[in-house]
């Protein structure tokens, strides 16, 4: 069942996108996630969209995975929907008692919609095309100025690697504990809420042991390895921006710039 | 009477996605009531996924495991009743102990499967007793034991649900040889008493070729060879063409009958062999 989370998985490939900078990719994403929220009319949310399709299909993933990705969240999705339908102010279409809908609340709920979906398939975009190393390379350099603060950014960097790089041996143990307490007749899908949780128990106890057990091992291994943090470490890949990326970063200005005209020469919806 | 019937069963794993894996490709094959099954083949080769299937854990992509002739998947509700009836030891068990003394986690599966106190404590105790475990060891933490005593423990856990089938996933791996000798003898006086039908998925030839009645070969999710370890290990080039090996000692033996000794086929054990060869002295007058 664990395999079916779609969500921050990287898939090899060898497209446009997987051939980007890791530092650019990131910085590009958050424009994107600016550039989705500055979109106040149909025609620059049109706009938006439009680019996050494009930027779907060229990414050499299968579009599937992007949906999936959208399976974990299709409740928040909905509930912030509904939500907003209500939430709008101005003359009422339909009422009921304290409710009403009004036009106002309908735009909101598309808006919203429109907006959490181009979010998800945006950043899956990102994790589905970078390795988790190069995404924490790219993240450690973007923080670096962030030392002047004493911040220790390579420390924290090294911590997300390391956390990431366990999220799958992890989905994987838990999978494997599951089944072995499954085959001793555990029950974990039906009765309430109460009984599923504490039917978790024979699980989530063997889960902690071995990942206590795993950061000692780790630890171990890389105190072998003479590490000692960031001071002096050289890189095996060094990341370097190409022709590639700054079209990519042109390209996204450029719809930067359209998005906000747009918002200028056509009236806010919301 | 067959216990088991596999009719072209077969899995896939992550249908639709890049990573989509064919592990088990059409497997047909039938096994007796009381049988001692070993089961081989390269890593990868499908075995783990397929014993899953026995039991349920994993829902075949098409195909069927018979059960004394039903259907497992009949009623898919019912799952957990065939989880009793076949019961699965995964590698490295002691990874799944999780309560607070031994007693109460190899009691976990009888509990499940709805049994009265008094009956629990009769199976719980009898399954410490296969595996050898004492009365001391019951009340400790199933975190104060030892390597050996955790998976003799962990295998305790199954066996107490009383199984006709008992499917074990290589347990004798990362044990001493000591403990693999006693572990391997603990089974089998279990089986001898129990009489159930013994699944054991190994890499250790001389584990398989020493208890198995009958052995199947496994690669690439396909059944390659089903019958009894002296058959399967007299094709020394089929098995190491597989990235297996046959039983070290066959290996010598089968040497030696290249180059003109007249030693019988099929040698398993080191025992056999040594008899084997005493009577080929004695023949030609050596001893």
């Amino acid at each position: 069942m664990t395999r079916d989370i779609a969500l921050g998985q990287f898939i090899p490939g060898k497209g446009i996108i997987h051939r980007m900078d890791a530092r650019v990719k990131i910085l590009l994403l958050i424009t994107y996630i600016v550039l989705i929220f500055c979109a106040f009319n149909f025609v620059s949310l049109g706009i938006v969209t439009a680019s996050v399709i494009a930027i779907i299909l060229i990414s050499d993933i299968p579009v599937k995975m992007y949906l999936k990705s959208l399976k974990v969240i299709i409740v928040i999705i909905l509930i912030t929907s509904i939500l907003n339908i209500f939430y709008g102010s101005g003359d009422p279409l339909v009422q009921f008692g304290i409710f009403k809908i009004t036009l106002e609340g309908i735009y909101r709920a598309i808006f919203v919609t429109v907006r959490i979906i181009c979010l998800i398939f945006i950043s899956s975009c990102l994790t589905f095309t970078t390795s988790p190393t190069d995404l924490t390379d790219a993240i450690e350099r973007l923080m670096k100025p962030l030392k002047i603060f004493h911040i220790k950014v390579h420390e924290i960097a090294m911590m997300m690697t390391i956390a990431l790089r366990f999220v799958p041996t992890l989905l994987e143990e838990t999978d494997k504990i599951m089944s072995a307490q499954k085959a001793r007749g555990a029950d974990m899908e039906s009765g309430g809420m109460i009984k599923k949780i504490k039917a978790m128990t024979p699980v989530l106890i063997p889960l902690f042991v071995s990942a206590f057990r795993r950061a000692y091992e780790l630890a171990v291994a890389m105190e072998c390895r003479c590490y000692q943090g960031g001071d002096g470490r050289t890189r095996m890949k060094v990341l370097k921006i190409n022709k590639l990326d700054v079209a990519c970063i042109l390209v996204t200005v450029l719809f930067l710039v359209g998005v906000i005209l747009c918002n200028i020469f056509f009236a806010a919806k919301i | 009477m067959s216990i088991i019937e596999v009719k072209d069963l077969s899995f896939t794993y992550g249908i639709n996605t890049p990573f989509e894996k064919k592990a088990v490709d059409d497997v047909n094959v039938c096994f007796n009531e009381g049988e001692v099954i070993g089961l081989i083949g390269h890593t990868g080769s499908g075995k783990s996924t397929f014993v899953q299937m026995l039991n349920g854990l994993i829902k075949p992509t098409s195909g069927q495991v018979l059960l004394e002739g039903k259907d497992i998947w009949e009623k898919p509700k019912e799952i957990r009743k065939i989880r009793f009836k076949v019961g699965m030891v995964f590698q490295y068990p002691e990874y799944q102990l999780f309560d607070e003394t031994v007693y109460k986690d190899i009691s976990f599966g009888p509990r499940n499967k709805g049994l009265n106190e008094n009956e629990i404590d009769l199976t719980v105790r009898k399954a410490a007793k296969f595996v050898g475990l004492s009365d001391k060891l019951l009340n400790k933490s199933p975190f104060d034991l030892s390597g050996g005593e955790k998976r003799r423990a962990a295998i305790a856990g199954v066996i107490a649900m009383d199984p006709d089938v008992l499917v074990l996933d290589e347990p004798t791996a990362g044990l001493d040889p000591k403990g693999r000798e006693v572990l391997l003898a603990q089974i089998m006086g279990y089986h001898k008493e129990r009489k159930n039908t013994i699944f054991f998925v190994s890499h250790s030839m001389e584990d398989i070729s020493r208890i198995a009645d009958r052995v199947m070969v496994m690669n690439k999710g396909r059944l390659e060879m089903f019958d009894t370890p002296k058959n399967i290990f007299a094709q020394v080039e089929k098995i190491e063409s597989m990235g297996l090996r046959v039983p070290q000692i066959t290996k010598i033996i089968t040497m030696l009958r290249e180059r003109g000794y007249d030693l019988t086929d099929g040698v398993l054990t080191v025992e056999q062999a040594f008899s084997e060869v005493v009577n080929l002295l004695k023949r030609e007058g050596v001893i």
